[in-house]
């Protein structure tokens, strides 16, 4: 039999969380993820702490700390300026082994993504990809089965003083829900999809009490089996319909004045980091080209968000876009068969309402 | 030189999924195809082959009808195919299936200018780990996101590494893992010929008794009882609804919008 020297559950306490920083810029997610890591840390009782690896990044530290942090552990080196999987998995893992947090967070990003399972199969532990809900407390968890699913809690029993964390992620294509737990090795560990955990107030107050740690770690060139050779930021390509995650698609509705139209359609696309698609009609016209069209004859989309603007919704349109997680319609007619498929719809003219949306939906991203 | 090349049959999820009424996901009702991300692993690899006259090996893990799949792999070009199945691999996570394929790549034999390429993460768990998970076990290299390996040579790779923002170039040295996007190649089809000589090409089978003298292999590191990871509670999120129509079509009705979006984490 193996030997590991996690499984003493007891030895681990406190819940961390690494914060990811590029080019000494701290990313959003690593707010989200405080503010989440705080929420988690009361349910438990213990202290909340900031992991942050680089060159020069301690000046950074304190902000964490209006987010929520107790503690920030900084480890400095030139050799973690840039990441590289081998130097940043080697001092998070001794400094994990040498101080022994029980909950261990990682924000869901190229970066992350990279980093987690490389930690978790040298800790010999467990890791959830992706998590996009987490839970401590199992009050709280019984009440977040009762809003998002469609389980029969009268036959789930549950055992009330079950501490381990609860790391509910969607599967498939979001069809399906699970939720993992780690309950026999330590610490516990999580990948958090970005953009899903809501950030907390900045608290100046907070931040000024955030303590700073530099806790000791060895690291050398020999163990960096990787290097970087250059990071170029681009501009981001077109996408591709299919793999878009936000389609703004137009239709016939737009006739009244066609460049205006897809003028909007890409503005509004833009604030929401999308493409822009379009039914048969517009493509049959020559407004756009046939690589836009959506539908049965042109492709089917299943983006996070499809937004419909003056698209009547014939089933063979509906055909290519159905599935898609939200779908928003916006059209002048009160019985266009695109609002029976819509999550939202608003009736109205699209020169119209488009400019308000996009300046709303400006908005409330401004203000997350 | 080698190159390997780790593979998943999946269901097919790009078209709709379907669900049992348990909660459970029905496979039955979706095709089996190869994982997306590992085709272009693959078809990396054979690139490899093109250029350097390199072997290439495919390796799965899954029940016997995977088998089927390494021979569509035989016929788009790989040299050997290995389906690693065994009772004893059942109910893995992705800590236990990057043992068993760590392991299995030890009992292929990995040497100093080989490359393991995998795909950047299957389309049914959508974790992206069992690459990182398996490069940490054979204590090699990674380099993940790969969207483009612009240099092979004597021990070096330089690849290309997507980042939301644009992009790294990375040097490592081999034996490393590679875990590729799909976006970096368009794959071959099968070839006539191809599918002519797929079934007189080697098609080994692992089982527990093959891997079990491996020290990765033991029975609180494999399988069901050697996940760190176990399933709480599965379920569907609640059916979708008759949608919202919204009042008004007027700034109040665009803020309203804005508002329940954000607010449900959808913009």
């Amino acid at each position: 039999m193996a030997t590991f020297n996690n499984t003493n559950l007891a030895d681990f306490k406190g819940v961390w969380v690494f914060c990811e920083q590029r080019a000494g810029v701290l990313m959003p997610t690593d707010f989200e993820l405080i503010s989440e890591g705080r929420k988690l840390a009361d349910e438990l009782g213990v202290e909340l702490c900031g992991l942050l690896l680089g060159d020069n990044v301690e000046g950074l530290a304190k902000e964490l700390g209006g987010y929520g942090a107790d503690k920030v552990l900084v480890c400095e080196s030139p050799l973690l300026k840039d990441y590289t999987t081998d130097a940043y998995t080697k001092v998070i893992c001794d400094v994990i082994m040498e101080q022994k947090p029980e909950i261990f967070l990682i924000g869901a990003s190229n970066i992350g993504r990279d980093l987690g399972p490389r930690c978790a199969a040298r800790l010999h532990t467990g890791l959830t990809a992706d998590c996009t809900h987490l839970d401590v407390d199992v009050n709280k968890y019984i009440n977040f089965l009762k809003e998002s699913s469609t389980l029969d809690l009268s036959t789930q029993k549950f055992d009330m003083e079950d501490r381990n964390l609860k790391m509910t992620r969607p599967a498939f294509g979001g069809h399906l829900m699970a939720t993992i737990i780690c309950p026999r090795f330590r610490p516990c560990m999580s990948t958090v999809r970005p953009g899903v955990m809501k950030k907390a107030e900045f608290d100046q107050a907070k931040a000024d009490a955030c303590q700073i740690v530099k806790p000791a770690f060895t690291l050398t060139e020999d163990d960096c089996k990787t290097k970087v050779l250059e990071i170029v930021k681009a501009t981001k390509e077109l996408v591709d319909l299919t793999g878009a995650e936000v389609v703004v698609s137009v239709g016939r509705g737009i006739s009244k004045d066609v460049e205006k139209g897809i003028a909007l359609a890409h503005e509004l696309a833009d604030v929401l980091g999308g493409v822009v698609g379009g039914s048969r009609a517009t493509v049959d016209a020559g407004w756009l080209s046939a690589d836009h069209q959506v539908g049965q004859t042109g492709k089917t989309v299943h983006p996070r968000i499809y937004v419909a603007l003056g698209i009547s919704g014939a089933i063979q349109h509906k055909a290519g876009m159905q599935d898609s997680e939200c779908i928003i319609a916006v059209n002048k007619a009160c019985n266009a068969p695109i609002f029976e498929c819509a999550d939202y719809a608003i009736e109205g003219d699209l020169f119209k309402v488009v400019p308000m949306l996009i300046e709303e939906f400006k908005a409330a991203k401004a203000g997350k | 030189m080698k190159a390997i090349v780790c593979v998943k049959q999946v269901p097919d999820t790009s078209g709709k999924v379907a669900v049992n009424p348990d909660g459970t996901l029905n496979r039955a009702s979706m095709a089996a195809i190869i994982n997306p991300d590992d085709k272009s692993a693959l078809e990396a690899a054979l690139q490899l082959k093109d250029n350097t006259g390199c072997e290439v090996v495919v390796v799965t893990m899954g029940p016997p009808p995977a088998e089927g799949m390494l021979r569509e792999l035989l016929a788009m070009g790989a040299d050997r195919a290995v389906l690693v199945s065994a009772r004893e691999f059942g109910g893995s996570d992705t800590y236990a299936t990057s043992q068993i394929l760590a392991a299995a790549i030890n009992k292929i034999g990995l040497e100093s200018d080989d490359v393991v390429f995998c795909g950047r993460q299957a389309i049914d768990g959508d974790t992206a780990q069992v690459g990182p998970q398996i490069a940490e076990k054979l204590h090699l290299p990674q380099i993940t996101y790969v969207a483009g390996v612009e240099k092979v040579e004597a021990g070096k790779v330089v690849c290309r590494r997507e980042l939301e923002d644009g992009y790294m170039m990375i040097e490592t040295a081999t034996p490393c893992v590679l875990t590729c996007l799909k976006e970096m190649n368009e794959a071959r089809y099968m070839s006539v010929s191809g599918i002519m000589e797929c079934y007189a090409k080697p098609m080994e089978v692992f089982n527990y008794e093959t891997l079990k003298d491996d020290p990765l292999i033991q029975i609180d590191t494999i399988g069901l009882k050697g996940s760190p990871t176990n399933i709480f509670k599965s379920f569907t999120p609640p059916q979708k609804g008759v949608g919202m129509m919204m009042e008004g079509a007027d700034k109040a009705t665009c803020a309203k919008l804005a508002g329940i979006l954000a607010g449900k984490h959808i913009i």
